[in-house]
């Protein structure tokens, strides 16, 4: 590994952005634009980190886990800032709310390259921590009765979470402390992998048990995922995508890591089953949830939970290469679909559905556009979401068969009730529109919502059916390192 | 170190002292009195920290008694008190479950940790590490059962700060724990509080009450369409 600290640029160069989007007056469009530059710097950044040899860096490393997932939250990133600066004037934020929701929404991405680029789990900690506090401030932006509600929920929740959490990594610690001794090396994730064999198998299934509960309350598991839905439906309109397709693939993957830890100790309860455990009732639970939601951005947001729930249990099954897929999958097709939502939102003046009507009628690039979207989320080809569940089903059918009653019946029922919301929003007459005043007022008008979501959507195709050789090893090698 | 020696009879002196206060916290019916019982834990745990940097000889710990001591014991607690005042609330506040079940409750979480810790860590860890974590499960689940306990704004707040005391008691207590976590708890600690700080603030603009239950209607997906 070069000397270079590359990764650290990668996580700074927001966190400078920030710095100033804060100092800077927002003046007219101003600050869009330059959130839109320090979005696309950062993902030219992500994208060069791929290029540098792999390893460690002090508390950073990189590694096939990571990177493609870095890549992708450089990507969407860049894509949600350009919706953002197209949608922000239909937010009608007054000086100092600009400032904030532009400020926090880089914060926000310096610590989601911090928790994913982090080796040290006390680090990687920290930056999920700083991550949700940034998404916090984002969700309670507008101050209306309803974002404070989502934004408390959001926070007592996630809160508790992220202390349980905190309190795993320190058992982690304890189990491994007479073996690795006193430091910052302690809380490395190569050095616990290193001695996971050797020690205390009661302290490491405890730890694995709080970090399970704690982030996935973070990655909106089932029983904790209360807060997603709320969050994500009164937040501004781009904030949706950057949660649901950042966010909660850290705190999965913070998950995974302690995973990697834990596998490899015979003595320790499995992680396995319990990870299959809560991803099926994450599926479930969202599969019928789906049904009975007249908010748009609330349906999406379950859809998420639902996806996270096949994601995890993908990982639970031991086929992490479906997983992988899964999780780059969703982000990719969840923020493009975030994207049309959001569009469409603000042209019908509402993001109840049976205001989004016929959508491809009116508006043919958005809606076929969002159309393909919500088929990908139902699991139809050609995205990388119909290769990962159709995994997903193989690795069912050949270690667990029994598991093919509980997950069919989940990806039919929740297929079922997104094409139901495609009809229903996207085909048939068109609703009448009631355009936000100062929606899309850029030049290019819509082409802002649609390029980001066909760029995002094509990129899930290729994801799934003309994967890069280069990509293909790299997930490869990452489900060998997931095991 | 084992029972008998001055070292770990202090430590445990002091980790039972906050979970002694956890359940304090928990039968009081007025705001102020929950205030102050919170500012007294602040305090029980920085002293504990402190100690455990000088039975560790850990100069770093220092710091996190110093910083717990500044944030919960004095700064936190002024605070809310400031906020209280502004409101002019005083009154008794609305239980989600009454005093009585909820210490059975407590008393029931804290038997849970200690029968969850004890036997986990049977094989390795010293006698003061095992039971000083024990205690900080203790008070990180009774901090959990406030906050589910208790319908008010600023004592859930209070539920999740002195959780969060739990955190600290565990981590000071594991001998060599790495500086990152300490410090990065005590300042986030203070950025929740601050985070918290603004949210209520704001729901005083928004709402008469700070009973979080008026919140619960303004979910943006009612019965009606």
């Amino acid at each position: 590994m070069s000397g270079f600290p590359l990764a650290w640029i990668v996580v700074f160069f927001p966190w400078a952005g920030a710095l100033l989007l804060l100092l800077l007056r927002p003046r007219g469009r101003l600050p869009a634009w330059v959130n839109l530059g320090v979005s696309a710097a950062s993902c030219g950044l992500a994208l060069s980190l791929l290029a540098l040899p792999q390893g460690v860096q002090g508390w950073t490393r990189t590694d096939s886990v990571n990177l493609p997932l870095v890549a992708l939250a450089g990507i969407i990133g860049l894509a949600t800032a350009a919706f953002s600066a197209a949608t922000v004037e239909g937010e009608r934020f007054d000086a100092l709310r600009a400032r904030a929701y532009h400020a926090a929404f880089q914060v926000f991405m310096g610590a989601q390259f911090l928790a994913l680029l982090s080796d040290n789990l006390g680090v990687m900690w920290v930056a999920i921590e700083i991550a949700t506090l940034a998404s916090v401030l984002m969700v309670a932006v507008h101050g209306t009765p309803a974002a404070i509600e989502a934004a408390w929920k959001f926070f007592l929740l996630c809160g508790v979470g992220i202390a349980l959490a905190l309190f795993g990594t320190i058992l982690l610690y304890l189990a491994a402390q007479p073996l690795v001794g006193h430091g910052d090396p302690g809380l490395s994730w190569a050095a616990l992998r290193a001695v996971a064999a050797h020690c205390d198998a009661g302290i490491l299934s405890l730890a694995f048990i709080f970090i399970m509960v704690g982030y996935g309350t973070k990655a909106g598991l089932v029983p904790l995922h209360t807060w997603l839905p709320d969050a994500e439906a009164e937040g501004p309109l781009p904030i949706s995508a950057v949660l649901s397709g950042l966010l909660l693939n850290a705190s999965l993957l913070a998950i995974l890591r302690a995973k990697a830890i834990v596998d490899l100790n015979p003595g320790v309860l499995a992680p396995g089953p319990l990870l299959v455990g809560f991803g099926l009732a994450s599926l479930l639970l969202a599969s019928l949830a789906l049904w009975r939601r007249r908010d748009a951005r609330r349906f999406f947001a379950w859809s998420s939970i639902e996806h996270m729930g096949l994601a995890t249990l993908a990982f639970g099954l031991g086929a992490p290469l479906a997983g992988m897929l899964h999780l780059m999958g969703h982000s990719l097709v969840k923020s493009a679909v975030f994207f049309g939502v959001g569009a469409a939102a603000q042209i019908k003046g509402s993001q109840k559905m049976e205001a989004i009507k016929g959508l491809a009628t009116s508006h043919p690039v958005l809606g076929w556009g969002l159309a393909l979207g919500i088929a990908g989320l139902a699991g139809m080809p050609p995205f990388a979401l119909f290769v990962s569940e159709f995994r997903l089903v193989a690795a069912a059918a050949a270690g667990q068969p029994w598991l093919l009653l509980p997950l069919g019946l989940g990806l039919l029922l929740a297929g079922t009730a997104l094409v139901r919301a495609l009809q229903r929003m996207c085909l048939g007459p068109a609703s009448p529109d009631a355009p936000v005043p100062g929606a899309f007022g850029l030049p290019g008008g819509l082409a802002w919502a649609s390029v980001p979501m066909w760029t995002l959507l094509a990129l899930a195709a290729v994801l799934g059916f003309a994967i890069p050789a280069g990509l293909e090893a790299l997930l490869m090698d990452a489900a060998r390192l997931l095991g | 170190m084992s029972f008998g020696s001055t070292g770990y009879d202090v430590a445990h002196l002091l980790g039972g002292g906050v979970l002694l206060l956890s359940f304090v916290l928990l039968y009081q019916r007025r705001l102020d009195a929950v205030i102050n019982a919170f500012a007294v834990q602040g305090a029980l745990l920085a002293a504990a920290a402190a100690w455990q940097g000088y039975s560790q000889n850990n100069g770093e710990l220092y710091v996190t008694a110093a910083l717990a001591f500044a944030a919960k014991a004095v700064l936190i607690p002024l605070a809310l008190r400031l906020l209280l005042r502004r409101l002019g609330l005083h009154r008794t506040m609305e239980t989600a479950l009454g005093v009585g079940p909820s210490l059975l409750a407590a008393a029931a979480l804290v038997g849970l940790a200690v029968m969850v810790v004890l036997p986990a860590t049977a094989g390795q860890a010293q006698a003061l590490t095992r039971e000083n974590l024990a205690l900080a499960l203790s008070v990180v689940m009774l901090g959990m059962l406030m906050m589910i306990a208790r319908r008010n704004a600023v004592s859930q707040v209070i539920g999740l700060l002195s959780l969060e005391n739990g955190l600290i008691l565990a981590a000071v207590g594991v001998q060599g724990m790495p500086l990152v976590v300490e410090l990065s708890t005590a300042a986030l600690v203070l950025m929740l509080a601050l985070v918290a700080g603004i949210v209520v603030f704001l729901l005083r603009d928004r709402m008469a009450t700070l009973d979080t239950e008026s919140l619960s209607r303004q979910r943006g997906e009612g019965e009606a369409p």
